[in-house]
């Protein structure tokens, strides 16, 4: 299935003529190649500071070219020049040399060459201007028209090159659940805005999807004709769905998957209030309490990258606040600080898949707007501040967030940069809410 | 588990109304009574269609509307707000004189708050006025609660009219109802 030789790295899949759910297997089939050994391009990775980086032009392959420099932009860990036209005097790398001094004048330090090479394969090098040198190689097959399900290969391409470019993650191969606000059914969108399906039944109001982390399953609460609210796992390949067994509560809401896809979270509403309980998630069975406390509701959990612990709402001291436990339900603490009666609501947390924070919306003047928790300086920074601005869901970069803001009239979905405060919509059918951000699909290495 | 849950409704529709103390208000049946002796108090007979069709049907739709009324809640509460006690106190009344009927409450938010806590402020109305209903006299098993949050508005608009109307406990009959009297 593939061939490693050096700094390079070939994907040989075979026509992409095979189902998308064919390709994806087959992409996370050829997943973990061991590259250790691939070159990264000299440069060091540092906050604020976005090298240049061209695109060059691509004969034929137009369509890969924009998503990849779209792709590349929406990282915002570089500063894009995507050419179009060779530009005058300056030779392409495809049969010639790169002229370097000459894209080194634009300011750039890398350069993304994108060619077609044998059969249905796309050839892509990254260029080191400085030290004037090919950095890394990928061949991949794809169909050039990069359409529909190919997309996501593409997109895979572009975490590679962030990936050999800056040591880091990337977000570009990765999917969005929201609730679409106009027929209550969850859909998802790819992390450039494009391949927007319905995900969930048509004709069952459900809420709160979440991603099992291998990103196969997912999990929301469903709005039952008599009243119920049962969670229910569906396997996105298949569409099959699976009612969780109900334990002593008949409403149940906000699931979470714990990272390793075994145990999932959820909120059980009784007349007790509501507490945090946990099964397991492949046996489907086993359920547990872990909150106690009679007229304190607890819900909205989400574990913490090493499954150790658990953030999660509770109106213990009056309001919503943000507090921790250990994921068997000892230890529980308020997480982030507050202002008794001065500080608004504070909900929807999530941890951050590098560890160092939480994301969570807090009331402002009444409007919820999003902050970022720093778990080691122990200190709120609010982010958002313009209209309505909710539940954040990061990106497996750890640094982007998707949220939902009405800024512009209705609901919709925004991704942020959190360093440089850059803000991008998502456009989607009608109102957007509670959005869910998908782990990486797809590895290239 | 589903089956089960309407045949106990409709057993217990049918032993109300045998139990029923409306019934001797109904005329007799004119055959028979001559060559039998006079039927003891106790045990009624089966109940008879009711002759008084239009008088009946109309107390049950006046009452079927009045267990319907909405009742409204402030900006994140979940008190009962003291306009709503005589709504409230009219629901138990009615629900004592006709204890075959059992209701669904559930509890709606405005779009204000986090849309999964409003989720739990729902049921909290919903609870708060299943409390009262019980506080009452009217046994919790006929009372379930649920909540749709703010999915479900009366009205979309952004306006503190249109939240005002939304933040709301909402009654529905899910049995018995077919015939309902007035009470005491």
């Amino acid at each position: 299935m593939s061939v490693q030789s050096g700094g390079k790295t070939v994907w040989r899949l075979g026509k992409l003529a095979v189902s998308a759910h064919v390709l994806i297997v087959a992409l996370l089939l050829v997943t973990p190649l061991g590259a250790q050994d691939t070159v990264r391009v000299g440069i060091t990775y540092q906050p604020g500071v976005r090298p240049g980086l061209v695109v060059l032009p691509a004969p034929g392959l137009d369509s890969i070219q924009a998503i990849v420099a779209r792709d590349l932009d929406f990282s915002d860990r570089f500063e894009v020049i995507a050419l179009t036209q060779p530009p005058p005097g300056a030779s392409g790398g495809q049969t010639t040399p790169l002229n370097y001094a000459f894209y080194r004048a634009l300011g750039a330090t890398l350069a993304v060459e994108l060619a077609p090479a044998s059969g249905d394969f796309v050839r892509m090098r990254l260029y080191d201007l400085a030290a004037e040198r090919v950095g890394g190689e990928v061949t991949l097959a794809l169909e050039r028209s990069g359409v529909g399900e190919s997309r996501m290969a593409v997109h895979g391409l572009s975490d590679e090159i962030v990936r050999r470019a800056t040591g880091q993650s990337g977000i570009a191969a990765t999917r969005i659940l929201f609730l679409n606000h106009e027929d209550k059914r969850i859909w998802r969108v790819d992390s450039d805005g494009a391949g927007l399906v319905p995900v969930s039944p048509a004709g069952l109001a459900v809420m709160s999807a979440v991603w099992s982390p291998d990103g196969s399953r997912i999990a929301y609460s469903q709005f039952s004709r008599d009243g119920g609210k049962p969670i229910v796992l569906q396997t996105l390949g298949t569409g099959t769905r699976a009612v969780l067994p109900i334990g002593a509560t008949k409403q149940n809401i906000t699931p979470a998957f714990s990272p390793d896809g075994r145990s999932l979270l959820y909120a059980g509403m009784s007349e007790a209030g509501t507490a945090l309980y946990v099964l397991n998630a492949q046996d489907l069975c086993c359920v547990e309490r872990l909150t106690t406390g009679r007229f304190a509701e607890n819900f909205s959990p989400a574990y913490s990258p090493d499954g150790r612990r658990v953030v999660f709402v509770s109106t213990r001291a009056g309001g919503q606040q943000i507090y921790s436990m250990a994921a068997d339900g000892t230890d529980q603490e308020l997480l982030v600080p507050f202002d008794y009666g001065e500080t608004g609501n504070s909900n929807a947390p999530e941890w951050s898949p590098d560890g160092t924070s939480i994301a969570f919306h807090r009331e402002v003047n009444r409007a919820p707007q999003v902050w970022i928790f720093d778990l080691a300086a122990r200190r709120p920074r609010q982010l958002t501040s313009s209209g309505r601005n909710e539940d954040p869901s990061w990106g497996p970069d750890s640094r982007h967030l998707v949220f939902v803001s009405d800024r512009t009239g209705r609901r919709q979905l925004f991704v942020v940069d959190t360093e440089t405060n850059r803000v991008r919509q998502i456009m989607t059918p009608s109102s957007a809410r509670l959005p869910a951000w998908s782990r990486t699909l797809l590895r290239s290495h | 588990m589903r089956r089960a849950h309407r045949l106990v409704p409709f057993l217990l529709a049918l032993s109300a109304a045998a139990c029923s103390k409306k019934q001797p208000e109904v005329a007799p049946q004119p055959a028979d009574t001559t060559t039998r002796p006079a039927p003891a108090p106790a045990p009624t007979p089966p109940p008879p269609p009711a002759p008084t069709g239009d008088a009946a049907a109309e107390t049950t739709r006046r009452l079927t509307a009045e267990l319907g009324n909405v009742i409204h809640f402030d900006y994140d509460q979940d008190a009962i707000k003291p306009e709503d006690v005589p709504v409230l106190d009219s629901k138990a009344a009615i629900l004592k004189a006709n204890p075959a009927v059992r209701i669904r409450i559930s509890g709606h938010a405005d779009d204000r708050g986090s849309d999964e806590y409003n989720l739990v402020l729902g049921n909290k109305r919903a609870l708060a006025a299943k409390r009262y209903l019980e506080s009452k006299g009217v046994a919790g098993t006929r009372i379930e609660v649920t909540s749709f949050g703010e999915e479900r508005p009366v009205d979309p608009a952004a306006n503190e009219s249109a939240w005002a109307k939304n933040r709301r406990a909402e009654f529905e009959i899910l049995a018995g109802g077919d015939r309902l009297v007035q009470p005491q």
